[in-house]
């Protein structure tokens, strides 16, 4: 029997039609507009000005605080100016618009494709260079890797989990990246181990991908403590608390972090770009991103430079289809649809996907009869119509106390509701609201 | 036989009369001591427990009114003067004068001026679009147009034009209780000081980004050209976060700014037809080129 999670998940169609076109580059566009957000935590400074001239991989922004990243340039250019930006969340912030000119690199970076496999930098060594990198989870969260990497007094870590899961239909970044650099993503990981003191790493690697899965078992023969690991297809598997579960078998109590029961999880992008920070001393300026869709004539997964528009990004895969209905940015299960096509791509896009109109359109909300499908797809056992109802009326403290701050919107009960409830709306919208009042509780204390 | 009907008559009366005795003590000992001003006061109160007054209720309120010192901070938006004046005589306390107050919107992006850029299926909720994007206008500022502020006004004084996709506020009928400025995500509900006649006069807009692009997303932004604070004599304009705000206390409704402001963000509502003289610089103010 394959390993899982054992409450609640759905099943979704897969639909990765990108599974098996390669990883290709995207030319470097004409320009970019790199945010100064890309992570979780506070928004980067801006240390250029408007006409100055950067090269690929110069710092522009630096990190402000401990849960903050620094941002460099992906493009060779000049600073057209510095402007708003609307990015994936639907917002404006602030960003640094580069016009591009020639591709001339930072001359530190390494650029050979040779493999470096020993690791010379030691743990402190390791987690400033990630620091110095901007290297941010690429599983979605995009919270900075530095942090994740310091294991706090106190706390220890005796396992790492790796996540290769890749859970969102559509989405095969991952996939790619496992199947076609297997060994820099492993020395990445051994990377994590180092700077982690830890001795024992699990990659967990849904079943559908098998190859990438059989591949990373080869190879990881050749590196100590590290195992590969099959699990069973069944969204969200990929989610940090459920893939430990599944894994190790710890459960991570609610409001807490993995730390809290030993263990970090990573996902194999991070490792990959921990890799290319640590041996090839090159920051995060690029990434693979999968652009698909069912009526798209191209589809397939890019190596794309932070900061370019969408819009570059769909003319590669064949331009944009006719009956397009929405763009979302992520997966389909968790992303955002798009209301601009120049929003910038950014650390955290690890796919771009284009719904035909007649798929994208939401079903009329009818009323909610107690069904209860919502509460067994819930794979934190939340009650979702409850905590939809709560949200709705405006009863945040009881929403609190329904525990709805657990809830980390993999949106299963919305997928699941024969009566098409916006449930993940609304309970984000309280979540959101009962952040918020803890936070000004906190600070009356 | 006879004896037992007697007999139990008689001892269950004696104990019901102990009890009541016991009962009458008890009473005594735990009553709860209410003022009956409360009472009073609350049946002066217009009963609609909208919270305008920043109480559960009018009962709470009726409360606060009685156990205060002085009515400092404390006014019933529904009642106005009125009731306030009642419940002081009730109290034997003096009513301070409070301005009636009433609720505008700051934003007048109607289709004509805010083209839609992208659209929006989502629940129907405000609060729910307000979390999740920018808007369906470039405009990340002003009114999404999905009528939580309708939904939470208890006196039927608001309603959604259907051809703006604006809330429309019908004078008479708001009592600035403030239900549709808590209601509103966007914080583009303001109580202002009512003047005679029902004049208004105020900047309708609530963008706060720099002219440029405000003026990209919607024709009659503010852009913050400082205009109308130049050509104010009283002071009333200020210019904060690239947005220019009428100060309705110090505003004397001259006019003058909404000559002067070249995008026709500032709204004057019920005031008589301008002399032919006024008129005249309207048309100025038309050539002057786009910004």
């Amino acid at each position: 029997m394959l390993r899982t999670f054992p409450v609640g998940g759905v099943h979704p169609q897969e639909n990765k039609i990108t599974a098996v076109s390669p990883v290709q580059v995207l030319p470097v566009p004409s320009s970019v507009a790199i945010p100064l957000s890309q992570h979780i935590g506070t928004p980067a400074a801006v240390i250029v000005n408007k006409g100055d001239k950067v090269k690929t991989g110069q710092k522009i922004a630096e990190s402000r605080g401990f849960v903050s990243s620094n941002i460099h340039s992906s493009v060779s250019g000049k600073i057209n100016r510095i402007d708003s930006v609307i990015d994936t969340t639907g917002y404006k912030q602030t960003a640094v618009f580069i016009d591009t000119e020639g591709d001339e690199w930072m001359e530190t970076i390494d650029r050979s494709d040779e493999i470096v496999t020993d690791i010379k930098l030691t743990s402190e060594e390791i987690i400033k260079r990630c620091l110095e990198s901007g290297i941010v989870g690429l599983g979605g969260a995009t919270f900075p890797s530095h942090v994740k990497l310091t294991v706090p007094a106190g706390k220890k870590c005796d396992v790492l989990i790796i996540n290769g899961v890749e859970c969102e239909p559509y989405l095969t970044s991952d996939h790619r990246l496992m199947l076609e650099r297997g060994e820099e993503v492993l020395i990445g990981v051994s990377i994590i181990m180092k700077a982690l003191k830890v001795n024992r790493a699990m990659i967990g690697i849904e079943n559908n991908k098998k190859d990438a899965a059989g591949h990373l078992a080869k190879l990881a023969g050749a590196f100590n403590g590290i195992s590969v690991h099959e699990l069973k297809v069944k969204y969200p598997q990929g989610a940090e608390k459920q893939l430990i579960k599944a894994l190790i078998n710890r459960e991570v109590p609610s409001g807490k972090l993995p730390l809290d029961v030993n263990c970090v999880v990573h996902n194999v992008g991070t490792a990959f770009a921990v890799y290319e920070a640590v041996q090839k001393n090159k920051p995060l300026i690029e990434r693979v991103v999968t652009i698909t869709g069912k009526s798209l004539s191209n589809p397939g997964n890019f190596l794309v430079r932070t900061g370019t528009p969408v819009i570059r990004l769909i003319e590669a895969a064949g331009g944009l289809p006719e009956d397009t209905g929405k763009i979302i940015s992520g997966g389909p299960m968790m992303g955002k649809a798009l209301s601009s096509l120049d929003v910038p791509i950014v650390k955290g896009t690890s796919g771009i996907i284009l719904l035909p109109r007649d798929e994208s359109v939401r079903s009329e909300i009818k009323a909610c009869i107690r069904c209860a499908k919502c509460v067994s797809a819930c794979p934190l056992g939340l009650e979702p119509f409850l905590l939809m109802t709560l949200s709705e009326k405006g009863l945040f403290e009881r929403a609190e106390h329904e525990r709805i701050t657990d809830c980390m919107e993999c949106g299963s009960c919305s997928f699941t509701c024969p009566a098409g409830r916006p449930l993940l709306d609304y309970i984000r919208l309280g979540k959101s609201n009962v952040i918020k009042m803890a936070r000004e509780r906190l600070v009356k204390q | 036989m006879s004896s037992t009907v007697l007999i139990t008559i008689i001892s269950l009366s004696l104990l019901a009369f102990l009890s009541a005795v016991i009962l009458y003590f008890v009473a005594r000992k735990f009553r709860v001591f209410e003022d009956p001003r409360i009472d009073e006061v609350q049946n002066v109160l217009p009963a609609a427990n909208c919270g305008g007054c920043g109480f559960a209720g009018c009962r709470n309120f009726a409360e606060a009114l009685v156990r205060a010192e002085t009515f400092e901070g404390l006014n019933c938006p529904v009642g106005g003067a009125e009731v306030m004046g009642q419940a002081a005589k009730i109290l034997g306390r003096e009513a301070p004068v409070v301005e009636p107050l009433v609720a505008v919107l700051l934003c007048n992006g109607t289709p004509e001026y805010r083209p839609r850029t992208s659209k929006y299926d989502g629940a129907y909720d405000c609060r729910i679009a307000h979390s999740l994007y920018g808007g369906e206008t470039d405009c990340s500022y002003g009114c999404l147009g999905l009528g939580d502020c309708v939904r939470a006004c208890l006196f039927d004084a608001m309603y959604m034009d259907p051809v703006t996709g604006l809330p429309v506020i019908i004078d008479n009928k708001c009592v600035a209780c403030g239900a549709c400025v808590r209601a509103c995500p966007r914080n583009i509900i303001e109580l202002r000081k009512k003047a005679k006649k029902d004049r208004k006069l105020y900047v309708a807009c609530s963008n706060c980004d720099k002219g440029g692009p405000a003026r990209r997303a919607c024709k009659v932004a503010c852009i913050a050209c400082s205009k109308c604070f130049k050509v104010c004599e009283f002071g009333a304009i200020t210019i904060e976060n690239n947005l220019a705000y009428i100060d309705a206390t110090k505003c004397t409704f001259c006019r003058k700014c909404v000559v002067e402001c070249p995008t026709g963000s500032i709204i004057e509502l019920n005031f008589p037809p301008r002399k032919p003289k006024a008129e005249v610089t309207g048309e100025t103010v038309k050539t002057t080129p786009d910004i």
